[in-house]
């Protein structure tokens, strides 16, 4: 953290908008995938460089990332894949940290901005907590990261901050949700389908956490971009990371 | 995608926003409130671009706050929207815009009701009735021709409901819940929550 001190992180370059084209403006809105504009410029490519991958539809972030509430805690549950395009770079990578005894932060998106988010948010908390000599709420360290995220609106950076007795979604285009069940990523459509209809609040943990890993595999199932392992974590007082599958796409699940 | 609607009585203003919260195609919430309570007789609505919304609508909430602290009053619906729409022109041009279209909608002592229209671009408008979002498309011909300046509450609300179910009928994407509140000299009243069943 000394280090980003160091190279001054507030020098980064804004976030530029689209405004010298002068066809955004006066565009009637009709209807389209994007109806507002778009702030994903490349900031650190050459101004023409183009996405190698068409997507129907902006849905970006490679992973399949889920929590939801229930009578006995919350369930935070995420793939391990690390796809750049095409490529897995890395089949174990750990997308959900412990950031605090209650806390535990899900994350998609460009991993090293997610990365260097999470140590940033640690760093906060923990300076909050020794300043003022009692814990940062959960919904004031939402607001805290989305407020410290809205300079740096166009990085690729998606943060699904699980805790507590809240699941909260924070995004770096801004956006703060609170809900009871949140799933992030290009494999969050497969997971809300599993997810909508087997929650209920009076699950099991048992049954809580064999829904979350049955969402994470029929998503890795589907979704190119997640896959390989699923990690599990079960807040109740404490953070206790749960259970590790091994292998899951190779496993037919028939709980 | 999302979908306020403001209509103004003789001595009320009724405003309504849908209560979905989407990212790309997914819902993420079903209750979200898109409304802003700015201060005791003053409604902030504002849809838009996803951080943007909440970012402004509550920078405006604590500056009309700081006003009343600073000056012991409360700021007229008629100063808050134009102290909206200036920032709104002052970000305009700046490196980062906000994307926001909002509904203002207040009651004054003096003045009576006021419903301000204002979008993105800083523009601002008061109007009789209201509407943001691509149902605006479908809605407003409805209010153009139902509408009248001495509208009962209970005729607002039926006219809102008519809009409400032309959405349902004919819009694209499903709009099930609307949150309706209603401004009067007595205050901002939370009315009964407009729940569709999509046919």
């Amino acid at each position: 953290m000394a280090l980003s001190d160091y190279c001054l992180l507030e020098r980064l370059k804004k976030s530029q908008t689209n405004w010298g084209d002068p066809q955004h403006i006066y565009m009637p809105p009709f209807p389209q995938a994007t109806p507002f504009i778009s702030r994903r410029t490349s900031r650190f490519g050459p101004p023409n460089h183009v996405l190698t991958v068409q997507r129907p539809f902006p849905l970006s972030h490679g992973t399949t990332t889920l929590g939801f509430i229930f009578q006995g805690g919350v369930i935070a549950a995420a793939d391990t894949r690390a796809s750049a395009g095409g490529l897995v770079a890395c089949p174990a990578v750990h997308k959900i940290t412990p950031i605090h005894s209650h806390l535990v932060v899900t994350s998609s998106g460009s991993g090293a901005d997610c990365m260097l988010w999470e140590r940033i948010l640690i760093r906060e908390i923990r300076l909050y907590e020794l300043r003022h000599k009692r814990r940062l709420s959960i919904r004031a360290s939402a607001k805290l990261l989305s407020c410290m995220l809205h300079p740096f609106k166009g990085t690729d950076v998606c943060v699904a901050l699980t805790l507590g007795p809240r699941v909260i979604y924070v995004c770096s285009d801004g956006a703060r949700l609170q809900g009871d069940i949140i799933s992030v990523g290009s494999g969050s459509p497969y997971a809300y389908g599993v997810l909508d209809g087997g929650l209920s609040w009076s699950l099991s943990k048992e049954e809580a956490i064999s829904l979350a890993r049955e969402a994470v595999f029929r998503a890795t199932h589907r979704d190119a971009y997640s896959g390989n392992n699923v990690d599990l974590f079960h807040i109740d007082a404490k953070v206790q990371q749960v259970k590790q599958c091994k292998y899951v796409c190779s496993q037919r699940l028939r709980d | 995608m999302e979908y306020l609607i403001g209509i103004q009585g003789p001595d009320y203003v009724l405003v309504a926003a849908d209560n979905v919260a989407a990212s790309s195609i997914i819902q993420m919430k079903h209750d979200y409130d898109k409304m802003f309570k700015l201060s005791e007789k003053i409604l902030l609505l504002c849809v838009g671009e996803a951080g943007d919304t909440v970012q402004f609508a509550e920078y405006i909430q604590k500056n009309v706050q700081l006003y009343k602290m600073r000056n012991g009053y409360e700021l007229s619906p008629s100063a808050a929207a134009n102290f909206t729409r200036k920032n709104l022109a002052d970000y305009l041009r700046s490196r980062t815009p906000y994307h926001v279209n909002l509904l203002l909608a207040g009651h004054d002592e003096s003045d009576g009701p006021g419903l301000f229209y204002m979008d993105y671009m800083a523009s601002l408008a008061k109007a009789p009735f209201a509407a943001h979002g691509y149902g605006a498309f479908l809605t407003l011909s409805i209010l153009d021709r139902y509408y009248r300046p001495d509208l009962s509450r209970d005729e607002a609300v039926e006219l809102l409901r008519k809009c409400v179910e032309e959405l349902n009928k004919r819009f694209i994407l499903n709009l099930p819940s609307f949150n309706v509140r209603l401004i009067d000299k007595d205050g901002i009243h939370d009315m009964e929550k407009i729940t569709l069943i999509a046919k």
